[in-house]
């Protein structure tokens, strides 16, 4: 798809729904505001949500209807400037200072510098769309860092000085929300919680992302799913699962087992997790029924 | 929640705005408000409070009438405890404007959207819209039912900015104080001044991705060699070295507030707080029949206004106890499970459930699954004839590192500086003793 002005793209929050559902991806009101106000009001995108309600997938189909590449930045605890920012490959370095002998050499140049994902979508923000998942996962100095970046969009390299952004790059962060963020980040974005989506709205997404899965599947899949989700399990299951079990149970009922047992046969995609799986067991039957009813 | 009577407002009747309302100031009957298409999309400037004269005044004569519900919400929301900088404000009325808005539902959007509202009080939120803009004060935020676990996250994002306010202590927590009114307090306070500045370095630790110089036993640091390398004309001086940082693990405490612990809450509480002072990352929940997250309270350095706080926001004192359903409660939202993942997580409680255990039972196999150690402190541990008989701690016992004395502040006090020491499992322990 080629790159688009963000700006003909956004011309109201209904567009950008209708752009992502061209994408694959079913955005509610609330959702479809949010990411026009983000990309109008120049803001980064904070996107906080339990895990599997779909909240990478957005960034990647914001990234599709704007026609950019998507670069991730995958937060971890410990994550610190030499992932996100850049890094010097040190034994080239070494290696051109050996080689060079007695002529001068930049060991400062371009060849040795290793752009990291900031450090990329800075160098061509009109191509790119920054995606930092699960900031939630770093640490508070790496917020601190990242704060930095986002005020300015701008770069200090001791060796090299400072580089900036040419035009205000599209921000997209994710988090799971497992811990609290810093005020000052929440501040600087615009926000919006992604919940699991109601059934109708799931059945869509189902019937949009799964193969070859009929609308009554999708129908109960989502039904079950919901209800399923309302009991305290440790890895609830997202829309991903959602997806998968719809075309697990339509594949085993392709290869001939019955409805209801096919859906049962298939919960090992929906539910990952043997306790969870235990606790469901018992009541497994009745809701797949009832939501085939 | 507490509603006030502001008069209602929309942008859409032109019904009279409520900017004043709570200021003792009152704009007059004033009829259609002016298009929004006056405030312009960039930089509308909010109020500054630095300025001499009353700045909520200069606001509504810089804007355009039509601005002051907006700036009335943001203050209103402010008013109920909700973070909202100023640009967070000129973002809203940004967005306001952006939107048309061709409806209610636009304002609301724009104000979630900007105005970032924490998930767990959007319940509390669309109440103040609906107080705010459609005069709707009988939005109240019911309970949930009795049989669902009802979780209460006292948030965090604005624990520094808590102000400590003056309140009475909570009926239940100086009845137990009252109770305990013979025990030597000065040499308690005393041991929990040396629990607190001994806690952060007492924790058990962990490796960090993080690393910092080392003068040996490290990893060679190319950055920093490479530098001296440059700098010294290409020699190879003694290798610079760096390695992982090791970085305390998280302390959880989670305490039972049920009637059968009355004797030792305020206890507990203190030793809480402590925590909450002395580790850098401590959390603290009570469980009853319900699961409360005081942390934020706990932060106040002033340890009268701290607890009397977090009495405050405990709604079950001296209930009954479903530690089974309200630690699965507590596993079932990822942002407090998270903070089990790793961590040293303490349960103060006599584990006395009541009825089927089940529940109890697949609760500590997850927590104990996740923490890095898993400790009961009972009080009922402090009589020497206690044994573990009871089905519901027979059930638990494999799974618990640690079933210990919970009855004093010196056992639990030195319990928790111990916890980076190895020590036999629970049910070795006791089997010796059994």
């Amino acid at each position: 798809m080629p790159e688009v002005k963000a700006e003909t793209v956004a011309t109201s929050p209904e567009a950008v729904a209708q752009h992502l559902a061209a994408s694959r991806y079913l955005a509610d009101d609330s959702l479809a505001t949010a990411i026009f106000l983000a990309i109008r009001l120049g803001k980064p995108l904070l996107l906080e949500g339990a895990p599997g309600v779909g909240k990478t997938e957005a960034a990647k189909a914001i990234a599709e209807l704007l026609g950019r590449d998507l670069v991730r930045l995958q937060c971890y605890e410990g994550i610190d400037a030499a992932h996100a920012l850049y890094e010097w490959n040190y034994q080239r370095q070494l290696l051109a200072i050996r080689h060079a002998g007695e002529h001068e050499i930049d060991i400062y140049d371009d060849r040795f510098l290793i752009a990291r994902p900031l450090l990329q979508v800075l160098k061509a923000p009109e191509q790119r769309v920054l995606l930092v998942d699960e900031i939630d996962r770093s640490d508070h100095e790496f917020e601190a860092l990242l704060l930095e970046f986002l005020s300015d969009f701008q770069i200090s390299i001791p060796e090299r000085g400072t580089i900036r952004a040419a035009t205000q790059p599209i921000v997209i962060l994710t988090s799971n929300r497992t811990r609290e963020l810093a005020e000052a980040l929440r501040r600087r974005c615009v926000y919006h919680w992604i919940g699991y989506p109601d059934a109708e709205r799931e059945a869509a997404i189902i019937m949009l992302r799964a193969g070859d899965v009929a609308e009554a599947t999708a129908r109960a899949v989502a039904a079950a799913v919901q209800t399923i989700r309302a009991r305290p399990l440790a890895k609830p299951p997202g829309i991903a699962e959602a997806v998968e079990w719809a075309n697990a149970a339509t594949i085993l009922e392709k290869g001939g087992s019955p409805w209801p047992e096919a859906f049962r046969r298939a919960i090992g995609v929906l539910i990952k997790d043997e306790e969870d799986l235990s606790y469901i067991a018992p009541e497994l039957g009745r809701i797949v029924e009832e939501a085939l009813a | 929640m507490s509603r006030d009577l502001d008069n209602p407002f929309s942008p859409f009747t032109g019904r009279r705005c409520p900017e004043g309302a709570d200021e003792g100031q009152r704009h007059g009957g004033q009829k259609v408000a002016p298009p929004l298409t006056c405030l312009s999309a960039s930089g509308v400037e909010p109020p500054v409070s630095t300025r001499p004269s009353d700045p909520r005044k200069r606001g509504e004569e810089k804007l355009p009438r039509a601005a002051a519900p907006f700036l009335g919400f943001a203050r209103r929301l402010r008013r109920y405890g909700f973070a909202v900088a100023p640009e967070q404000v000129s973002g809203f009325m940004q967005a306001v404007t952006l939107l048309g808005p061709r409806s209610m539902s636009d304002i609301r959007e724009a104000a979630l959207a900007t105005l970032a509202p924490p998930p767990d009080r959007r319940d509390e939120f669309e109440a103040h819209f609906q107080s705010h803009f459609y005069g709707n004060t009988s939005a109240v935020i019911e309970g949930e039912a009795d049989e669902e676990t009802r979780i209460k996250d006292d948030g965090g994002a604005d624990d520094e900015r808590i102000e400590a306010v003056h309140t009475q202590e909570g009926g239940e927590l100086s009845s137990a104080l009252e109770q305990l009114s013979t025990r030597d307090f000065q040499r308690d306070d005393d041991r929990l001044a040396a629990f607190r500045r001994k806690l952060a370095s007492a924790l058990p630790a962990r490796r960090s991705f993080r690393t910092v110089r080392t003068p040996s036993r490290g990893k060679l640091d190319l950055r920093r060699s490479l530098r001296e390398i440059v700098s010294a004309d290409g020699d190879v001086p003694s290798p610079l070295l760096r390695r992982r940082q090791t970085v305390p693990r998280k302390l959880l405490l989670l305490i039972d507030v049920s009637g059968s612990m009355k004797l030792h809450t305020a206890d507990y509480l203190k030793l809480a707080h402590a925590a909450v002072q002395g580790a850098d990352r401590a959390e603290i929940f009570t469980f009853g029949t319900r699961l409360t997250r005081i942390t934020a309270a706990l932060r106040i350095r002033d340890r009268d206004q701290a607890l009397a706080r977090a009495a405050a926001q405990v709604d079950d004192w001296d209930g009954g106890t479903r530690m089974g359903p309200t630690l699965l409660a507590f596993l079932s939202v990822p942002r407090f499970s998270s903070f089990a993942r790793g961590a040293a997580v303490v349960i103060l409680s006599d584990a006395l459930e009541r009825g089927d255990h089940a529940e109890l039972e697949t609760a500590i196999r997850r927590l104990s699954a996740r923490a890095f150690r898993l400790s009961l402190a009972t009080p009922l541990a402090g009589d020497p004839r206690f044994r573990p008989a009871t089905a519901a701690l027979r059930a638990i016992l494999p799974d618990l590192d640690d079933l210990i004395d919970g009855s004093s502040l010196t056992s639990l006090t030195d319990f928790i500086l111990s916890l980076a020491r190895p020590a036999p499992a629970a049910s070795t322990i006791w089997k010796r003793v059994s």
